[in-house]
This record gives C-alpha cells, structure tokens and sequence, in this order.
C-alpha cells in the first residue's frame, strides 16, 4: 500500500499570493530556447538559438551546417560535368536553375558562354523560369502552411506537380534533372513538350490568381506579416542580401537585367519591388515574380527558334567536339570523334587557367561560382555563393524584438533551403 | 565607368599596393600586396567608388607554395553595376588578416565560413567561431592535405547521451544490433504464411464457436 501523502491546498487568495512572491525571481531572467534542427518551420536542418525575454526575441543565433556535404571538396575531384548532378542538390527546390548556372559559369570559364546556340539559350531561360515558378510555390505554400492555411500549400502542390511532369519529359528525372551540359544541354525539348508547356502557362495564372485570392487581402494574413521584420534598404545592401529578398526592401537589382546573360535581353519583363521591405512586401514580390515568369515562358514558346518540332534542325549544343561530346553514332565510325569523346570521358574538357565568377538570378538568389582554373579537366578551388547562406545571415539582425511566433512567419519570408546553405 | 577605370582609380589611390589590373573573361582582378591594409583599401572602394556589395568571399590554398592562402573578395557597386575582384595573399606561418566586417556585416559569415574551411583568422571579427562543421573539430577540411575521404574525428557527445526511449524495443534500431526485417516481430514468410497462419488459428483457439464474437477473438481459452 502506497504511503499517504499530505497535501496542501491553498485558497484562491493565497494561491495569488505566492504567486506574486515568486515573481521578482522570474522577472528580467531570460529563457534560452532551441529551435530545431528539426521544427517543421524551419523547412530543413536550420537550427536557432533564440533568448527570450518573456515572449519576446532578445537575441537570435542561427546554428547552420547540419546538411554539409563537402560540395565544394567534392567538386575539386572530379571533372566539371561530373559535378552537374550535384548542382541538383544544392537548392533542391529548383534543380533546373541551378544546372543553368552551373554550366554557365563553366562556360564563361571555357570563353564560350556567349556562343551558345540560340534554342539552347531559350530552353535554358524555360528551364530556369520553370525552376522559378516551383520554386516560389513551395516557398509560397510553406510559408503560408505555417501561418496556418493550409489550402494554399494544397493548391501550390497541384502546379508544381506539372512542373515536375514538365522536368520528366525532358530529363527523364522529376527532382533531380541534371539536365544541362557544359556547353549546351542533355537533349533536344522532346516533341509536344512545348504544348505542354503553354497549357501549364495557360492555366496557372488563373490558379495564382485563386491562391491571391486566398492571401493577399485576407486580413488575418496582412495583420500577420504587414510590418513585420523590417528590412531597410541599407541591412539589405550591407548584409549582401540577393534574389526577392533584396528586391522586397525596394532595390531594384536582378542580374537577368543588370547583368543579362543567356536571351534575356529579347525577353520582357518587370522586375517587381516592395516598399517597405517587411514580410508582406516578400511575399508579394514572389507573387509577381511568378508572373512575370510565366509571361517570360509564353514569350519563350513563341519565339523559340525551331519551334516545336524544330524542324530547321536548330542545334541545341555548342559545335565543339572538345567541349561537348560528339553523338554516338560519329563516335563509332570516325576516328577523331572517338578521340574526342575519350579524352572527355576520362579527362574533361581542357579549361583554361584563370579564374571566373558567375552569378545567376536563382529563384532564391544570386547563386555564384567561382571557379579557379589552373588547367585541365578539375577545377583548382571552386567556391558557391549560396544565396541561401547569405540571406540566413541576416537573422541575428532581424529576430530581435520579434515575438516568438512571429519566428515562423519571419523565416518563411526569407524563403531559404538548407540544401544549398549548407553545401 | 567600367570596372577597369575604378581599379585604375585604386591603383592611383594606393600606388605599389594595387598590382596592374589583370582581365579574364572580362572580370578585372587587382592583387593587394599587403593583407593588413585591405581594411583601408575596401573602405576607399565603399565610400569613394561607390562598391556598396561584397558579393563574396572566397579563399584557396596554394599548397606547396608560399604564401599558402589567397583570399578574394568580389565587390560589386549596385548603383553603377561595376564588379571587381580584389585578392590578397597571407603566409601559412602567419594565417591571419583583419577583417572587413566594419565595411561589409555580410563579411561576417563568409569569413567565419574561411576560418572553418580553411583556418585562415581575421583579426578583429566580433564572431569567430566555426560554422559548418561542429565547434571541436579539430581539421580544416577545405585544405589541400586534408583527403577527401575525410579523417575520423570524435563527434559531440551531446547527441547521444542516454539511450532512445524504446531501445531495445523492434523499431529502434541499434547500432551494430539486428536488422529491421529480423527485429520485426509480425514478420511472413511468404512459404509458410498459411501454415502459420493455421497454426496460430489452431494457438488462439478461433473455432467456429469464437469466430462470430463482435469484439475481436477473445480471451484464449486452454485447451483441455
């Protein structure tokens, strides 16, 4: 038999009383709390060391590296078009666009960035607005899940499933692409992928519109992220912000304008910027980005030389033998093919010794190479410039003086993945 | 004004210093011929050139070669669109150059990222501390000598203190114990799924009379 117990029982009035006696103790004493590595808000491995004061952020401590994987190691031992698959799992919510700037850089590197057959350009500025639409709709619905809508995240998943149609029918993969090639890309667009292409631009815009209708006005959205987490034109400069994030504190910089590479100089678009720079001014920057990637796409399909079918028989890679390897059929009957195509299997292409850097509009931001050649087939150093890392840095800045739920809405803002922070 | 005018406006600025723009690929790369006055020098570039973006920072190491470390910073001007490179070279022995985050807070990370990968210190930064790999490790994985197979190293020991809350129990896995498909206990092989099946009817005493019960099999009666 279990030994009694005596128990106290305070009345309500003595109850207070204590109560207010234990206060002095708790007043001004800050609570250290963990969040992550893995919270369902903080999309990854990212883990925050936040002190509180009550509800209130004090201090925020952001804990990366838990997805290191030693990418840039990886990327000085072995060739450049070994790497490519690992550019899929840098930002793995937009594949494609990273393989776009990953070739690009080498390509700069080899001096024929601006050599590219023109169907190859238009398919990789498709592939990396494509990448660019999912990619926002996760960060969209992600962002918007966590704020407690969870239609949206329902109705962003419905898109971004024909995109990954859309990224099957070209490489063969739905995640992980790998798509390009120094040079050029895997393979031509099969046939009827481009009709795809434009009933999926046909019929996303009125299902964005349905999902604006759901957010942009809804009042306990706005009251949730309006004036939250101010970033300032100057924090966003000097923190070396990029992609929507920059753009959402009013600057008005995207490198597909101000540094145009591949078509864009024959595309129209707007660049959209917020006013404020607060968590709503993100968020409708994103929106409009989606837009006017989906009005870059319908310029794309009609104008992309070859059309469709490409019947003119438009080539899609560079006409380098050293540079891109030569089609199976040549390699088994001609002597210089097969010499080509040995040398690039085993060696690599021959780069150049010097060195480059290559910035790209990510959907996230500006994703970078730098690539540092002493010759060869292998890069000598090859740094990325995750605009992901970069972005995260701002956290300790932002945080304080956030209550502790507006966290979530603040970290769905930023719009970072964990993968390419990492690397 | 081009990126090559404002790295000749640098040369002019600092003299020997600055070594001649060199171009690739229409990149303007300068070398700083001294580490301890990149301070001054990206603090000129902010304010008088207007390079108000530090893009990046990266390092490499000339193993083999001396000096061993390179460290670049890409500086950009977004009001003018100008990029330039600035490099600058420190020795092994000494491993240590001051930092720029008074000019640029982005350098915070990228430079806390160099100490983790490389073990280059910058004097002076309000941070340092490692930040990819865990606080403890004791190699610099992005140097030459350190193989890409990695070396063993002790993990924190915070992450494993106590054992899992159901070790022991079929679906915590144990390191170095059974695999999953021996652990589980509700296991079939395919074989000899209907004689155990019979056997277990016939185990459980599920005849006729029991079958039809409403709440599931019932307690087992022994058999007499």
């Amino acid at each position: 038999m279990p030994d009694i117990q005596e128990i106290q029982i305070h009345d309500p009035a003595a109850r207070a009383a204590l109560a207010v006696e234990d206060l002095p103790d708790a007043v001004g004493e800050k609570m250290v709390l963990n969040m992550g590595p893995s919270h369902p808000a903080t999309h990854g491995v990212l883990r925050i060391v936040l002190e509180l004061d009550g509800e209130i952020i004090t201090k925020a401590d952001p804990d990366i590296g838990y997805l290191h994987r030693g990418d840039e190691k990886i990327a000085e031992n072995m060739t450049y078009t070994q790497f490519i698959p690992y550019t899929d799992r840098l930002d793995y919510l937009a594949p494609l666009a990273n393989n776009v700037a990953y070739a690009l850089a080498v390509e700069k590197l080899l001096g024929i960035d601006r050599d590219l057959p023109p169907r190859c350009q238009y398919i990789r500025v498709m592939c990396a607005e494509l990448a660019r639409i999912s990619a926002h709709l996760l960060g969209l619905g992600a962002f918007a899940m966590d704020m407690g809508a969870v239609t949206v995240f329902l109705l962003t998943f419905t898109d971004r499933e024909k995109i990954y149609n859309l990224a099957e029918a070209i490489s063969g993969a739905r995640f992980t692409t790998s798509y390009t090639r120094i040079g050029g890309v895997m393979r031509d667009l099969p046939p009827g992928w481009l009709d795809q292409c434009r009933k999926f631009c046909d019929e996303f815009i009125p299902s964005l519109n349905e999902i604006e209708t759901l957010l942009t006005r809804n009042r306990i959205w706005v009251d949730r992220i309006r004036n939250l987490a101010v970033i300032s034109k100057e924090d966003a400069i000097d923190f070396g912000l990029s992609g929507p994030n920059l753009r959402g504190s009013g600057i008005e910089w995207d490198l597909r304008k101000n540094q145009p590479y591949l078509c864009y100089k024959d595309l129209e678009f707007d660049i959209p910027t917020g006013s404020v720079g607060d968590c709503y001014d993100r968020y409708l920057v994103r929106m409009e980005e989606m837009r006017q990637s989906a009005r870059i796409l319908q310029q794309c399909i009609q104008k992309i030389p070859g059309g469709a079918d490409n019947k003119t028989k438009e080539p899609v890679n560079v006409p380098d033998g050293k540079v891109v390897l030569p089609p199976k059929q040549n390699v088994m009957t001609k002597m210089e093919e097969l010499i080509h195509q040995f040398i690039l299997v085993t060696q690599g292409m021959n780069c150049p010794p010097g060195e480059i850097y290559f910035g790209h509009e990510n959907p996230k931001g500006e994703l970078g190479f730098y690539i540092d050649s002493r010759g060869g087939g292998t890069p000598y150093r090859m740094k990325i410039r995750a605009p992901s890392f970069v972005n995260l840095s701002i956290i300790p800045k932002i945080f304080p003086g956030c209550l502790i739920s507006d966290t979530v809405a603040v970290l769905g803002s930023l719009d970072f993945v964990m993968g390419e922070c990492d690397r | 004004m081009t990126s090559l005018e404002f790295a000749q406006k640098l040369k002019a600025r600092f003299g020997d210093l600055i070594s001649e723009p060199a171009e690739f690929r229409g990149e303007i790369t300068v070398k700083v011929s001294e580490a301890e006055q990149i301070v001054e020098i990206c603090e000129f570039a902010k304010k008088e050139l207007d390079f108000n973006y530090l893009v990046d920072i990266s390092s490499v190491d000339n193993y083999g070669e001396d000096p061993r470390w390179t460290v670049i910073y890409h500086l950009r001007g977004l009001a003018h669109g100008g990029e330039l490179r600035l490099k600058t070279e420190v020795s092994e022995e000494k491993s240590e150059l001051p930092t720029v985050t008074k000019v640029w807070q982005t350098a915070n990370w990228h430079e806390r990222e160099i100490y983790d990968m490389m073990g280059v210190r910058f004097r002076g930064h309000p941070d340092l501390r490692r930040i990819l790999m865990w606080e403890g490790y004791p190699y610099f994985p992005l140097r030459k000598d350190f193989p890409l197979a990695g070396k063993p190293s002790e993990l924190p020991g915070v992450a494993f203190t106590k054992p899992a809350p159901m070790a022991g129990g079929p679906f915590v896995t144990v390191a170095g114990g059974n695999d999953a498909i021996a652990r589980e206990p509700r296991v079939r092989i395919p074989e000899t799924d209907a004689v155990e099946l019979n056997a277990r009817v016939e185990a459980r005493g599920d005849n006729k009379e029991t079958r039809g019960r409403a709440f599931g099999p019932g307690p087992i009666e022994p058999k007499k």
